[in-house]
């Protein structure tokens, strides 16, 4: 049995490749909780949707403002230093390329990079696009952190997307429970695995052909 | 005298007429819930609302849809698990999905004056089909047209009575620019000052782009 990374280890897998001076955006659910480990010495700032720049640690609950919240509606604080502006401002810095990095959660990827994360098809009634359509075409990398597979043991990286798509060739880096990949030019490559995983196994739960190294 | 005050919600809410489009300003704060609980007493029906989410089965938003008075909501995030859904799949109410970016450009170019713009978001995606893409820079890029509308609420949290506002921490979010698009922009603001109070070069809102306010001291939203 092979123990995978839980969501919270995907996110510290995430936050050890943020290099220091990005400005970074993170999607909501696994990915909100790579800033939590960012060491605090090392300066790396995260944007949300909502027209904040520089969030800082959640607060105690007890010291929660409702004015000030995070793009999943969470209680935040502000960095010293931190910047407010108005949802139009806030999606030009989305759009105009000024993040380094948005990090996205995913339902399917495939191996061109395209990425499929607001519905599970036309006729789904939960429709979440949200920011991920502005955020993954203006971000200058997106990296997608998402469980290799869903509960029913379903490949969520593919030879091509089957989901309704948020944007085309965007994806650089996926992060999963088991494997660290990078989108190529000749499909999924394995950066790293988790241990005790072998290539076969992680090809036997991957719908794409994978590369090696 | 400019003074923008009015005295009462009725009169705040007045004269919006049946097939109007409505922006509706707030992100998780800086939601005009009273204002919303006034259009819902003002009787207007058949509306059009753009707001950033449609996702929930109570508070002001849903109550409106389930009293059967929107006919379409423009916005970037819906629950199967909401009112807006619910009417949906019962040919009760249209949905435009508009990813949140493009929904905030579209407000921002109305109230500027700008008719259309091309952009990448959603180009190469299902919102795309049957509509006009052209390559701009080596981009595919989507027409987006303008969002004007015929009245936005918006909530601030210091007014003047020349409609001057600040907003508070992410309480900012659409407020300023649905302000700057509505027609008949009308305001609930938490406080009030006096002309000159809110320092020049901390007016986040101009006065120019609101018509009306109304003060809603905190604690008492509805």
């Amino acid at each position: 049995m092979i123990q995978g990374r839980d969501r919270l280890a995907i996110a510290r897998r995430i936050a050890e490749d943020i290099p220091e001076g990005w400005f970074v955006n993170l999607g909501i659910g696994m990915p909100t909780a790579v800033s939590d480990y960012i060491p605090p010495e090392r300066e790396v700032i995260f944007h949300a949707e909502n027209g904040v720049i520089g969030i800082g640690p959640a607060p105690a609950p007890e010291e929660a403002d409702p004015y000030l919240v995070n793009a999943g509606v969470q209680p935040i604080t502000l960095l010293t230093g931190a910047a407010l502006v108005h949802h139009a401002d806030s999606f030009a810095i989305a759009r105009g390329g000024h993040l380094d990095l948005c990090v996205l959660g995913a339902f399917q990827v495939d191996e061109a990079g395209d990425l499929a994360n607001w519905a599970h098809g036309l006729t789904e009634p939960t429709r979440q696009i949200g920011g991920a359509m502005d955020l993954a075409v203006g971000a200058q990398r997106v990296w997608v952190a998402m469980e290799h597979c869903t509960k029913a043991g379903e490949p969520r990286l593919l030879p091509r997307c089957t989901y309704p798509l948020t944007a085309r060739g965007v994806v650089q880096r996926v992060y999963t429970d088991l494997a660290v990949l990078e989108v190529t030019a000749a499909g999924f490559a394995v950066r790293e695995m988790v241990p005790g995983l072998d290539f076969a196994t992680l090809q036997s739960r991957t719908g794409a052909t994978l590369q090696r190294g | 005298m400019i003074d923008k005050f009015v005295p009462s919600l009725t009169e705040a809410m007045a004269g919006i007429a049946d097939g109007a489009t409505v922006l509706i300003a707030g992100f998780g704060a800086g939601i005009p819930d009273t204002l919303l609980r006034g259009l819902l007493a003002q009787g207007a029906r058949d509306l059009t609302l753009v707001v950033n989410a449609a996702a929930s089965e109570e508070g002001p938003v849903a109550e409106l849809l389930a009293a059967g008075r929107v006919r379409k909501v423009m916005c970037s995030f819906v629950r199967a698990a909401s009112t807006a859904s619910r009417l949906q799949r019962e040919g009760r109410l249209e949905i435009e999905m508009v990813p949140q970016g493009t929904l905030a450009e579209r407000i921002r170019a109305g109230g500027a004056g700008i008719q259309a713009f091309y952009t990448p978001t959603a180009a190469d995606t299902v919102l795309a089909e049957g509509r006009e893409t052209r390559v701009i820079g080596g981009k595919l890029c989507l027409l987006e047209h303008a969002i004007t509308a015929d009245v936005a609420l918006v909530d601030a949290w210091e007014a003047d009575r020349w409609g001057n506002l600040t907003h508070r921490a992410t309480a900012r979010n659409f407020n300023p620019i649905m302000a700057m698009a509505g027609r008949l922009t009308i305001v609930q603001t938490r406080h009030v000052v006096a002309l000159g109070t809110i320092p020049p070069q901390h007016v986040q809102t101009a006065g120019v782009f609101v018509d009306r306010v109304l003060h809603v001291p905190e604690g008492d939203a509805a």
